[in-house]
C-alpha cells in the first residue's frame, strides 16, 4: 500500500485504465445497451441519441460491439498468455534445474523457432491448421512460449546455482519441490512484469491477425476486425473506426505503463 | 619431397592460415556459417509444417467432396505421391535459384508473383530506415543530453505509447489526417514500373512514415539507454572534471563505446521492420511481398505462403546476423576475447 502512494501519475493512469477495462470485461452484457450481434439499423448510421457511437457495416451498434469485444479480445489475450506462461515457464524451469542435454536440446529448437519472425510463422501456422479460435490460441501460445523459456531460464539460472538449492537438492527434494518451493518464489518478480509485457504483445498479435481477417472469426466482435470491417468509413473522414483501434492502442499503453513502473521499483531505482 | 609429405605440408599451410586469418573474417565467417546452418533448419521447418495437415494438400484444396481418383490424379499432379525428403530437396534447389514451383490457386510461377512485389517491400523498409535511423540517434542523443527534463520526460512518454500502438492504428491515425483531412498524401500507395524515383518517394510516404513511427521509438529508447549507462563509467567523470562541456562529453567519450549496443538495436529493428511491413502494407494496398502472403494465406495457397515465408525468414535471420556481427566488430573486448 505505501507503494501505491509513491507511484508516479502514468503508473496511476496505467491501473485505472486496466480497471476501467476490467470491469467492461466482466460486465459486458449488463453496460452494453444491445446485443453483441444483434442488427438494430441500417448500416454506417451516425452518432445519434439511441446509437451513441453509429452503427457498423452490418448494422450492429458500434458501442456495444466495442464493449462486448473487450471481453473477447481481451479474454482470448489471456488464456493465450497464461498458456504461453504455462509452457514456456515449467520448459525454461526444467531446462534451467536439469541442465545437461534437456537444456541443450530445449534452448537449441528454440533457437531456431526464434529465427522465424513470429508474425510470418503464425500466418504459416494458420495456413496449415486453418483459422480457428483454438488453433489461434495454441499457434500464438506456442509462438510466445519461446519468448518466456529464454527469459525464464535467464533468471532461474542464477538462482539455481544458490546454496540453498543445493542444500535443498542434497536433502533429497524432488524435482517438482525444488522448482515450486526454491526457485519459483525468488523468481515471480520478473516473470509477472514480463507477464504484463507478454500480454501486450499477444494482444498486439491477436489484433493484427484479427485486422488482416485471420484471427478472431465473425460474427465475434473484436477490436481487430471492427477496425477492418469499418475502415472504408475512414476515407470519408469519420473516425469511428480509429476507435477500437484506439481501444487496443490505450490498454496496451497502459499495461506498459504499469509494468515500467514496476520494473523501475525492482531494479532498485537507478538512474 | 614425397607426395605424402608435400599434402602434409599444404595442409600444415591451411591450418596456419586459418590460425592467421584476421579474427574480424573468422569471426563473420563463423556467423555465416551458423547463419547458414539456421536458414536450413527453417527451410526444413517451414517446408515440414505442410506435411503436418490432416490428409495433405490435394486433400484440402479439392474439399471433402471429391472423389479418391481426382486426388489420387491431383496428387501426381503435384509430385505428391514422392517421398517427403525428395520433394524437399527438389524444392530447396528451386529455392536457391529463385523458382519456387507455381502457385496452387492460379497456377503462376510464383517467382513472377513474388519478383517485383519483394523488391517494393525492400524499397519501403529501406526508405523507413533512411528516416527513422538518423531521427532516432538524434533524438537518443538529445534526451541523454537533457536528461530528466522536461524534454526528456515528454519524449519518453510519447515513445513509450507508440510502441504499444498497433501498426494499424498509425496508419490510420496518419489516413485520417494526411490522407482524408489535410490532403497532402495519397492514403493508397499504389505503385508501377514507369514511376519516376520521386513519385514513387511521394506515393510511399504515408506507410514509410508509419514504420517510421513504430521503430523509432525503440532505437531512440535503447540510444539513451546506451549512452546513459555509461555516463557514471571513470572516464566520462574524468572528462568532465577536466571541464569539458556536456555535449562533448556525450559525442566524444560516450557515443564511439555506445556504437556497439545502438547498431545492434538498430539492425533488431530492421528485422523488425520485415515483419512491420506486412501490416502496413494491408492498409496502404501497397504491392509488397508482405501483402500477397496475406491473402495467400486467405486463400490456404501453400505454396506461394511457404515461399514467402522463406524469403521473410531468410531477411531477418540476415538482419539478424548483421547485428551480431556488428556489435562484436565494434567491441574490441568481444573481438579479442581471452
Amino acid at each position: 500500500m505505501k507503494l501505491l502512494k509513491t507511484a508516479p501519475v502514468s503508473a496511476w493512469f496505467g491501473m485505472i485504465v486496466i480497471l476501467f477495462y476490467v470491469v467492461l470485461m466482466l460486465f459486458a452484457p449488463i453496460l452494453a445497451p444491445f446485443g453483441e450481434t444483434e442488427i438494430v439499423a441500417y448500416e454506417f448510421e451516425p452518432w445519434s441519441e439511441t446509437y451513441l457511437l453509429g452503427t457498423d457495416n452490418l448494422g450492429r451498434d458500434m458501442l456495444s460491439r466495442l464493449i462486448y469485444a473487450a471481453r473477447n479480445t481481451m479474454g482470448v489475450a489471456l488464456i493465450t498468455t497464461f498458456l504461453a506462461f504455462t509452457v514456456g515457464g515449467f520448459m525454461g524451469l526444467l531446462a534451467a534445474t536439469l541442465g545437461g542435454w534437456v537444456d541443450q536440446i530445449f534452448s537449441r529448437s528454440i533457437d531456431v523457432l526464434m529465427a522465424i519472425p513470429s508474425l510470418i510463422f503464425a500466418l504459416l501456422l494458420l495456413t496449415i491448421f486453418g483459422t480457428s479460435l483454438g488453433n489461434l490460441i495454441v499457434v500464438i501460445a506456442l509462438l510466445d512460449a519461446t519468448r518466456v523459456y529464454r527469459l525464464t531460464r535467464a533468471v532461474a539460472m542464477t538462482i539455481v546455482v544458490m546454496d540453498y538449492v543445493e542444500a535443498a537438492r542434497l536433502r533429497g527434494e524432488g524435482l517438482l519441490w525444488q522448482i515450486r518451493k526454491e526457485i519459483l518464489p525468488n523468481i515471480m518478480a520478473p516473470l509477472v512484469a514480463e507477464f504484463g509485457l507478454r500480454f501486450c504483445f499477444v494482444f498486439l498479435m491477436i489484433s493484427a491477425l484479427s485486422f488482416l481477417g485471420l484471427g478472431i472469426q465473425p460474427p465475434t466482435a473484436d477490436w481487430g476486425s471492427m477496425v477492418r470491417d469499418n475502415a472504408s468509413l475512414i476515407t470519408f473522414g469519420d473516425i469511428t473506426p480509429l476507435l477500437p483501434a484506439g481501444a487496443i492502442a490505450l490498454l496496451t499503453v497502459a499495461v506498459n505503463f504499469v509494468v515500467d513502473w514496476m520494473l523501475h521499483q525492482s531494479s532498485g531505482l537507478k538512474e | 619431397m614425397s607426395q605424402f609429405a608435400r599434402a602434409e605440408k599444404a595442409e600444415a599451410s591451411v591450418r596456419k592460415g586459418g590460425r592467421d586469418m584476421h579474427p574480424l573474417a573468422k569471426m563473420v565467417l563463423q556467423r555465416l556459417g551458423l547463419g547458414l546452418v539456421t536458414l536450413f533448419v527453417v527451410s526444413i521447418i517451414i517446408f515440414s509444417a505442410v506435411e503436418l495437415l490432416p490428409g495433405d494438400i490435394a486433400q484440402q484444396i479439392l474439399g471433402q467432396a471429391a472423389t479418391p481418383e481426382t486426388v489420387a490424379a491431383f496428387r501426381a499432379e503435384l509430385g505428391l505421391d514422392r517421398p517427403p525428403v525428395e520433394r524437399y530437396f527438389d524444392w530447396l534447389a528451386g529455392a536457391m535459384i529463385g523458382d519456387f514451383g507455381q502457385s496452387l490457386a492460379n497456377q503462376r510461377e510464383i517467382s513472377s508473383l513474388i519478383g517485383g512485389r519483394f523488391a517494393n517491400t525492400l524499397f519501403l523498409a529501406g526508405y523507413a530506415a533512411m528516416i527513422a535511423i538518423p531521427l532516432s540517434v538524434i533524438l537518443g542523443l538529445l534526451a541523454a543530453l537533457y536528461r530528466n527534463s522536461f524534454f526528456d520526460r515528454f519524449i519518453n512518454m510519447v515513445t513509450l505509447s507508440s510502441i504499444s500502438f498497433p501498426e494499424f492504428f498509425v496508419a490510420y491515425i496518419l489516413i485520417v489526417f494526411l490522407a482524408v483531412r489535410g490532403q497532402v498524401f495519397p492514403a493508397i500507395s499504389s505503385l508501377n514500373e514507369d514511376m519516376s524515383l520521386l513519385d514513387m518517394l511521394y506515393r510511399a510516404f504515408l506507410p514509410a512514415l508509419t514504420l517510421t513511427l513504430v521503430v523509432t521509438a525503440h532505437m531512440m529508447r535503447m540510444t539513451r539507454a546506451a549512452i546513459i549507462n555509461l555516463l557514471a563509467s571513470p572516464y566520462i567523470e574524468m572528462a568532465r572534471l577536466k571541464g569539458m562541456s556536456q555535449a562533448r562529453v556525450i559525442v566524444k567519450h560516450a557515443l564511439p563505446n555506445a556504437l556497439a549496443p545502438i547498431i545492434n538495436v538498430i539492425a533488431l529493428n530492421l528485422a523488425y521492420l520485415v515483419t512491420g511491413v506486412v501490416l502496413v502494407e494491408v492498409v496502404f494496398v501497397y504491392p509488397g511481398l508482405g501483402q500477397l502472403l496475406v491473402d495467400s494465406v486467405a486463400n490456404r495457397d501453400i505454396t506461394v505462403v511457404q515461399a514467402s515465408c522463406l524469403i521473410f525468414a531468410g531477411v531477418y535471420i540476415l538482419l539478424n546476423l548483421l547485428a551480431d556481427i556488428l556489435s562484436i566488430a565494434t567491441n574490441p573486448r568481444l573481438m579479442h576475447r581471452k
